[in-house]
């Protein structure tokens, strides 16, 4: 029953406090707030006859009642996250759930299996898991407490209870229904601006994130031709009497800057990258949690239609409508002071993210 | 050095104009001249300035003025010019002759010839250069009257050709594989080197993206617009700042080039060192082999096989009387061939002494040059790294106020 779960999303956001203004990726509540602590680590891998894939450690510490011990520590594979996502968008519809790392990435360069790309799915993973544990509503949904503490078969036998695949199948028809109606009529201000930032949103930070690859493509070719220029000049030197040291000098800080050039792409690819990559997706999610909550609408407004075409069964149709009316309302509110959040946390990352960058400039170049 | 031409007088190459005009196979063409401008330095008295004289010189003329001097002073190291082509660009850069920045940079190395030459002890006082800088009318017809063209020896154009020398000189060959190497490893750096400019133009060039994108961006926020929206110009100016850069170190890059041009003329002189010891060693040997063929015929013994000698065994001896001409012959010839070859010695040792002393002047010059050209880059670069440090702290502000 999802009404109960709405009801917690009345909670005012949760204000930034200045001590969580740190260099990292940061998680709203205060670290004296928190009761939740989670990571991911510990990738292994596991080869049956039929497939071979990967399990993470997740780790969770907490000292909130309704958990029974103060630590678990549990092994999951990445469908299990894809299992967790799909539970809590169905629990909460117009909630905006972080996104997960992507199946496959079709760069060409990383391989399914490859050490690059495991890192990069954990760190995406283990950011997930804490943003769910930092969202006001999400952090008590009751799958994601199964998801942290039970054991491999528990959660195995917990997956088979969920709803059918029949009924996931009819919300999927009944969104493309909706959607092919195309704009709802009824449709509040607020959600049309909201659905106007999303779509150019999206397409500026598409935009910011190919700009960022290329650039550490541009450094990568730069710092592949700069390991080739410092030995040139100490081949040189060998040939010289007195400008050999100069040449050595020049040689030296040529290596030198060829290290600061490494440490300021790795700076890109460990901290703008990602986020760049995890608000792509963001914006994608956003604009299926607005068409969701058009749905909501969508429903109650056909249902209004058809009373005052239908005279008769005037009752009965009051009370369903009453119900969809309180829906819409719930749901409205939810994604509004979601959103809110989102912002707030997407003004930070932003802000945080490219002082990093240029902090890592400034040391680039300092060196 | 006070008998200096540069100390007497001010040359400069001051501007460059381009220009049509009918060449020698009477097809029209499009050329570029350099305007040349000269002013006598008056040592002692102040208020009072020498008019400027000025003179329009082509590329061509500046080529033939090069190879005179190279012919005429063999024991010289000769002033390069800077280069007939563009070479070592990189992409931003055209590769065209008549390309604006080509032509301005060619002109300030014309400059740098003119005041090398001008500046050489041996060099400035030649009559030729003199006129080159003074008189514009009837140079050519000048020049070519020296006859300086057959003076050239046609072997010294083959690159490649090696003169057996049996007793080759150890300091020249060691000098001669030191131009080698300095050539072959200067343009592996100019090559390098272009390519590192390129990719660095690349980096800072794409960052000039995120100022469109962010200026963009900041139009549907409320907070964070302002901060997006300057840090956006920031990236702007970071991604302008680099062609400044870069053509700071297009200066750079002329500066080493000169020197691998000179690497060549140093080669050069090496090459005609070994080219008059093997003439030396092949009149040497002629001389030794005339002078036994003397013996022989003296004394009627035949020591080596000669043609000649089975001849006359064959078909009978010669006449006492065709003997003695023939030594007769060969005594004038040897005479001749000793002073010959007493001369060439003396060329030879005379070329070595002043090619070294000049060697010792042009090494002193490379050191001193090559390591005011490596500072410079150094100061380069470390004004670009500052030039960075100022844009990324503006735009950290920016971010930070976001």
């Amino acid at each position: 029953d999802t009404s109960l779960a709405e009801v917690n999303s009345f909670s005012p956001s949760v204000p930034i406090s200045p001590s969580s203004m740190i260099n990292h990726y940061k998680f709203e509540d205060g670290p004296e707030l928190r009761d939740l602590f989670i990571t991911v680590d510990d990738p292994e891998s596991h080869i049956t006859a039929i497939e071979t894939f990967i399990t993470y450690r997740v780790l969770t510490k907490t000292t909130r009642g309704e958990f029974d011990s103060s630590e678990y520590e549990v092994r999951r594979r990445y469908q299990d996250f894809l299992w967790l996502k799909s539970r809590l968008e169905e629990a909460h519809p117009t909630l905006i759930i972080p996104p997960l790392p992507e199946k496959f990435i079709m760069k060409g360069m990383v391989e399914r299996f490859s050490d690059e790309f495991i890192e990069t799915r954990r760190k995406a993973l283990h950011k997930f898991l804490n943003r769910i544990a930092d969202h006001p509503t999400l952090t008590f949904n009751e799958d994601f407490k199964i998801f942290l503490t039970a054991q491999a078969w528990e959660l195995s036998s917990h997956k088979k209870q969920g709803p059918g695949l029949l009924s996931r199948m009819g919300q999927t028809v009944r969104a493309v229904a909706s959607s092919v109606r195309g704009l709802v009529k009824n449709r509040p201000e607020m959600f049309t601006e909201m659905n106007n930032y999303m779509e150019t949103f999206s397409q500026k930070i598409n935009l910011l994130d190919k700009i960022a690859h290329r650039i550490y493509k541009e450094e990568r070719d730069y710092f592949n031709e700069m390991k080739e220029y410092g030995p040139i000049h100490t081949l040189w030197s060998a040939s010289e009497e007195d400008i050999a040291d100069s040449l050595k000098g020049i040689a030296g800080c040529i290596d030198r800057c060829c290290r600061a050039t490494e440490k300021r792409m790795a700076g890109l690819s460990e901290h703008l990258l990602p986020i760049l990559h995890e608000y792509v997706l963001y914006s994608e999610i956003l604009m299926g949690v607005l068409k969701r909550r058009d749905q909501i609408q969508g429903e109650l407004d056909s249902k209004v239609d058809a009373l005052a075409n239908k005279k008769t069964e005037k009752n009965l149709f009051s009370e369903e409508i009453g119900k969809l009316e309180d829906k819409v309302e719930r749901a409205n509110n939810a994604l509004k002071a979601d959103w809110d959040r989102w912002k707030e946390n997407m003004q930070w990352d932003m802000r945080s993210t490219f002082t990093n960058v240029a902090e890592n400039n400034l040391r680039y170049y300092e060196e | 050095m006070e008998d200096c031409l540069a100390k007497k007088m001010e040359i400069t190459v001051s501007e460059a104009e381009k220009r049509t005009g009918r060449n020698a196979m009477n097809i029209q063409e499009t050329y570029t001249a350099y305007l040349i401008e000269t002013r006598a330095v008056e040592s002692q008295s102040e208020g009072q300035c020498a008019p400027v004289e000025s003179l329009w010189r082509r590329y061509s003329e500046f080529e033939l003025l090069r190879n005179y001097l190279s012919v005429t002073y063999p024991h010289i190291v000769v002033p390069p010019l800077p280069e007939k082509r563009a070479d070592f660009v990189w992409h931003k850069l055209s590769a065209d002759n008549m390309d604006p920045d080509f032509v301005e940079r060619r002109r300030i190395g014309l400059e740098n010839f003119l005041l090398r030459v001008a500046s050489h002890p041996v060099l400035c006082q030649d009559k030729i250069f003199y006129a080159f800088l003074t008189q514009e009318g009837g140079w050519k017809e000048m020049v070519n009257e020296t006859g300086f063209q057959l003076k050239a020896d046609s072997r010294l154009k083959a690159l490649n050709a090696t003169f057996r020398v049996k007793n080759p000189d150890k300091r020249f060959t060691e000098l001669k594989h030191y131009s080698d190497e300095l050539q072959s490893v200067i343009s592996h750096l100019l090559r390098v080197r272009a390519r590192v400019a390129d990719r660095l133009y690349g980096v800072y060039k794409v960052h000039g993206n995120y100022g469109r994108v962010f200026s963009e961006w900041s139009a549907i926020e409320k907070e964070m617009g302002d901060g997006l929206q300057s840090a956006g110009h920031h990236m702007d100016v970071y991604a302008a700042s680099i062609d400044d850069i870069l053509e700071e170190e297009e200066h750079y890059a002329d500066q080493l080039k000169e020197y691998l041009f000179y690497a060549e003329a140093l080669r050069a002189v090496c090459r005609k060192h070994e080219l008059m010891q093997y003439d030396l060693e092949m009149a040497a040997q002629d001389l030794t082999s005339k002078k036994q063929q003397c013996e022989e015929l003296a004394t009627g013994t035949v020591r080596t096989f000669s043609l000649k000698g089975m001849t006359s065994k064959l078909f009978g001896q010669e006449t006492p009387e065709q003997r003695e001409a023939k030594i007769k012959v060969l005594e004038e010839q040897i005479q001749e061939g000793e002073e010959q070859l007493k001369s060439k010695n003396l060329e030879g040792r005379d070329f070595v002494k002043s090619a070294w002393a000049d060697i010792e002047r042009f090494k002193e010059q490379k050191n001193h040059d090559l390591k005011e050209a490596l500072i410079s880059y150094a100061v380069m670069q470390i004004s670009m790294c500052k030039k960075g440090i100022q844009v990324w702290t503006n735009a950290k502000e920016c971010f930070s106020k976001m």
